[in-house]
């Protein structure tokens, strides 16, 4: 994993050891409030072109890390360089020019579109704020973002609530491609929405990806959708990365044991052996983290090392040289 | 959990003449209409004084002091100076009344604009602002009001800015509050993303959202203002002699109250009637700016759906024994002049340790399926216009509503997706399961205690019995749901009604709560009705499926017989476009466009515009469901894998 990012070809988004700790402000009359470590030790790269894929449970940060990527939250610690350039310095000094290069898209459709405004004036916005175009050229960019996520031009005088799940997330997608940016942060983007509208989209953006060349980060907690999408994956655990490597080899042969319990709990059509864990198995509690690694407590192969001190990202290296586990006892290590 | 139900206004709104305007539905209150009128025939009043054929207010006339009520000229009397009343109430009512408006749209602009900065903000600018505005609400407003027109020295117009100035906190912490909540939303975020500044996404995107509570709020303050400006005025900081004012009418009344109560009652009378029908005029906006009572009637939803039925066409329970039997079930909903028929005649059985699978996309009808069975739907705009439900041969649609309350969550319970919003956030989980156990079980104290233990145990909560004194936002969401589940068990159900239990839930707690309930049902021979849209869970837990569409059910068999073979097109294409693990190379097409809005279904088959192998007779006619053997059946004349049916083609 480079820590340079100038040195690693090709390489659009470095992150290197982000963190961010919500909470632990100085109280009023001294001490501290309680501090959360929602993103720790995270460092990966987003090649050019790629899509890489960020799986795990509710609450294992990676919609914040999501977020420090697009800019809405700054790391409290750690970089994050964006094709060579501080992306957290560029969020606070000049939000326009990272705007035009790294977009996101909205988990929930719906609810990232305001209800009070007609498509038009929300598809227009970026385009007045981000791009120097004029009204013509405004006009003319939004029949080809309409073209390119396939909405009918009429739909540009309603409002967000006469649409369904799957027409809203095209409109946020075609928000989000309305500045031409290269990386796309797509947070969630088929979650909400019906199986028969999942295929549209997760075709739209395959789709649009090869034509306009973008990057994708694409966040989910369903692996079959990941699986489908990503060349690279990433496996987070309560604010860290568990797993790290290209989507075939994780897929194939998951390293992590925490990767494992994930591939196997899905559920997929024709499947009547569920794996189900204990209910004692719990994410720790984030107020008071474990010494040791985070998963160690729900781990059939934990021992006393696992218990006593935190594996590194890349503690084990898989076949493939850029396939890391943060586990001292791997699966199937070759 | 009613995403059926959920879809089925917004679907309404596309046809804004369906649904009743703002004005029909505030003359629909009829208290609201009556403050209408009320406040309208005053405002004109008021408004044509210059017009009228009235004597000066302010000309004294010694001789005439103190007239009754009804003199010759004096329509109202005079008063102590021998001034006509019914002059000095209308002119009183004009100063009264522009002093509250203004008074209100002062308050209104500088409370909003401290609000929405404040909450917008947040952090420092926030905590200056509010501490500001608290330091104000600290005072008395009278006493506060009097300060400042003690300051700037009595008079009408200062005794205004005192008002709006005492009012700025109601405007301010209450669109602060909303602006907070709205600032956290995700369109907010994505303005920030179109590259729009801070002011431009305050006063651009959040305004337009937090206009309606500000209207909501002026609307139900005009008439405290209204009596805040007679007060200063009864006191004599207001309206200054001669100008007339009601406050200022009643003030010099009052000395006189005794040998001519006339000259207060009057302008008491008027005040009464103005501040009361402001008030009811306010709430009747308030209620229909109010985005909950939007969607239908004023009217509250009773306790059970309503049944309206034909008696003499009530389809008897099947021939085959089952806990639950469904048949022919209907139920629509009226928004405005449409009718959504969400369910259009469903028949299910349930067997005993039966789980039944409802599979479709949101919009199907299954969660109201689900949600009639026990008349869960709200009323107004649901109900249930034919068909039966039969709990072990007693017809539900016809119990009465004691019946119908016993049996919910004892003979069939609910267990519904998200169990934050089912579990009472300011109990503990051991109340709401004592609770969920004495309601239908003679047991106190540690009886009942021991139970409720006994039933978390059974849903393997670890450490049942310090578990009972946590609160739900203590627990985790997959122990939420396990808690939910046992309360739907405290009763023995013989039919568990579960509505996407699993779709909130993270994969690896999902399976741990499919593989609990497969378990229980298998334990304690429940039947499960299992709404879900994932086929994926389906597999993992239900026996039998039927896949809805459109309100109808429109392919049912055993659970292998239908994924390995599907017959009819739509469940085909269903299960092809699930993603799979291990073949990312499996999402090849999706089912393009849209199901049918139900309100308006085309003749024949209702998926023909999406069908690959649709045919002109498909759109004619009616399909029925048609059963091969016992379980297995499907609505189509062209089924995948099998011979067409013979269609007549008249």
């Amino acid at each position: 994993m480079s820590k340079h990012p100038e040195t690693a070809s090709g390489t659009l988004l470095s992150i290197s050891d982000v963190e961010r700790v919500f909470g632990g402000e100085r109280k009023l009359f001294g001490g501290q409030t309680p501090a959360v470590h929602a993103v720790q030790n995270i460092s990966l790269d987003v090649r050019k072109g790629e899509t890489l894929g960020v799986v795990g449970e509710s609450g294992c940060g990676k919609s914040t890390l999501a977020r420090l990527i697009v800019g809405l939250d700054s790391p409290t610690g750690g970089t994050i360089h964006f094709d060579g350039e501080d992306l957290s310095e560029l969020a606070k000094t000049d939000r326009r020019t990272l705007a035009r290069k790294v977009q996101y898209v909205f988990q929930d459709p719906v609810a990232s579109l305001n209800p009070r405004k007609t498509i038009q004036t929300i598809l227009e916005a970026p385009l007045k704020h981000l791009t120097k175009l004029n009204k013509e050229g405004r006009k003319k960019r939004l029949e080809e973002l309409l073209g390119a996520v396939n909405l009918a031009p009429e739909f540009l005088e309603r409002y967000p609530h006469e649409f369904s799940g799957g027409q809203a997330q095209r409109i946020g997608i075609a928000r989000a491609l309305a500045a031409g940016p290269e990386l796309i942060v797509l947070d969630e983007p088929v979650s909400a929405l019906d199986v028969s509208v999942q295929a549209q989209v997760l075709n739209l953006l395959d789709d649009l990806k090869n034509r306009f060349g973008l990057t994708y980060i694409f966040i989910s907690h369903d692996l079959s959708v990941v699986e489908s999408v990503s060349d690279h994956v990433a496996v987070m655990y309560f604010g860290r990365l568990a797993e790290l490597g290209p989507a075939r080899d994780i897929f194939a042969k998951p390293m992590h044991p925490y990767t494992d319990l994930l591939m196997r709990s899905a559920p997929a059509p024709g499947r009547h052996d569920l794996l189900a864990e204990d209910a004692s198995a719990e994410l720790p509690d984030p107020y008071n983290p474990p010494p040791g690694c985070a998963f160690s407590a729900r781990c059939a192969y934990r021992t006393e090392k696992c218990l006593a001190n935190r594996p590194s990202a890349n503690e084990t290296v898989g076949c493939n040289a850029s396939h890391f586990a943060a586990c001292y006892h791997p699966l199937a290590s070759a | 959990m009613t995403d059926a139900t959920m879809t089925a206004p917004a679907q309404a709104k596309k046809k804004p003449a369906g649904r009743p305007s703002t004005v029909a539905l505030l003359f629909n209150n009829t208290l609201a209409t009556v403050g209408l009128v009320i406040v309208a025939l005053i405002c004109l009043t008021a408004l044509a004084a210059p017009f009228l054929p009235l004597p000066d207010p302010d000309v004294t006339a010694p001789a005439n002091r103190l007239m009754p009520v009804f003199s010759d000229d004096h329509l109202l009397g005079t008063d102590h100076l021998g001034r006509d009343l019914l002059s000095r109430l209308i002119w009183g009512t004009r100063v009264s009344l522009a002093v509250g408006l203004s008074a209100t749209v002062i308050a209104a602009f500088f409370g909003s604009l401290l609000g929405l900065v404040a909450g917008y903000a947040g952090g420092r600018v926030d905590t200056l602002i509010m501490r500001g505005i608290d330091m104000v609400m600290a005072f008395p407003y009278i006493l506060l009001a009097l300060a400042i027109v003690a300051v700037l020295g009595p008079g009408l117009l200062n005794a205004l800015y005192a008002i709006a100035l005492v009012n700025i906190p109601f405007f301010a912490r209450n669109i602060r509050g909303i602006t907070l909540g709205l600032s956290r939303r995700e369109f907010v975020d994505a303005a920030k993303l179109a590259g729009k500044s801070p002011p431009q996404i305050l006063f651009i995107e959040i305004l337009p959202n937090v206009l309606p509570v500000i209207v909501i709020t002026m609307s139900t303050t005009v008439g405290w203002m209204v009596l805040e400006t007679a007060g200063l005025s009864f006191l004599g900081l207001g309206a200054q002699p001669p100008q007339a004012d009601l406050g200022s009418m009643l003030g010099e009344g009052r000395k006189i109250l005794f040998t001519a109560p006339h000259v207060s009652i009057i302008p008491g009378l008027m005040i009464f009637a103005l501040v009361m029908s402001i008030n009811l005029l306010g709430d009747g906006i308030r209620d229909i700016l109010d985005p909950r009572l939007r969607a239908g009637s004023l009217s509250r939803p009773v306790a059970r759906t309503k049944v309206i039925r034909d008696p003499k066409d009530i389809p008897p329970p099947s021939i085959e024994p089952g806990v639950l039997d469904i048949r022919d079930m209907r139920t629509e909903f009226q928004i405005g002049g449409s009718v959504y028929k969400a369910v259009g005649g469903v028949d299910l059985h349930l067997k005993k340790g039966e789980c039944l699978g409802i599979i479709g996309e949101s919009g199907s009808g299954k969660s109201v399926t689900a949600m009639s069975v026990m008349g869960l739907v709200p009323t107004p705009p649901g109900r249930i216009v034919g068909g039966a439900a039969y709990l072990n041969g007693e017809d539900l649609f016809g119990a009465s509503d004691k019946r119908v309350r016993d049996l919910r969550g004892g003979s069939v319970a609910y267990v519904f997706q998200d169990p934050l919003s089912t579990l009472h956030p300011l109990f503990t989980v051991g109340d709401q399961l004592l609770e969920a156990i004495q309601a239908h079980q003679p047991l106190r104290g540690p009886k009942a205690k021991e139970k409720a233990i006994e039933l978390l145990s059974l849903v393997r909560i670890p450490n049942a019995p310090e578990r009972l004194a946590a609160y739900p936002h203590e627990l985790s969401g997959g122990m939420r749901q396990r808690v939910c589940i046992a309360m739907a068990l405290a009763n023995d159900a013989k039919v568990l009604i579960a509505d996407e239990p699993t779709t909130a839930l993270d994969v690896t707690v999902q399976s741990q709560i499919l593989t609990l309930m497969n378990g229980l049902r298998r334990e304690r021979n429940a039947a499960i009705l299992f709404i879900t849209h994932d086929f994926g869970v389906v597999s993992a837990i239900c026996d039998r499926v039927a896949v809805m569409y459109a309100g109808r059910i429109v392919e049912t068999g055993t659970t292998a017989e239908l994924m390995e073979n599907p017959q009819h097109p739509y469940t085909a294409k269903l299960i092809d476009c699930v993603p799979v693990l291990g073949q990312p190379e499996r999402r090849t097409d999706a089912i393009e466009g849209r199901p049918p809005v139900v309100n308006n279904l085309p003749d024949g088959c209702a998926f023909a515009d999406r069908c690959p192998r649709v045919q002109a007779v498909c759109r004619t006619g009616q399909i029925d469901l048609e059963m091969a053997n016992e379980t297995r059946g499907v609505r189509c004349l062209f089924p995948m894998n099998m011979e067409p049916r013979d269609v007549k083609t008249s």
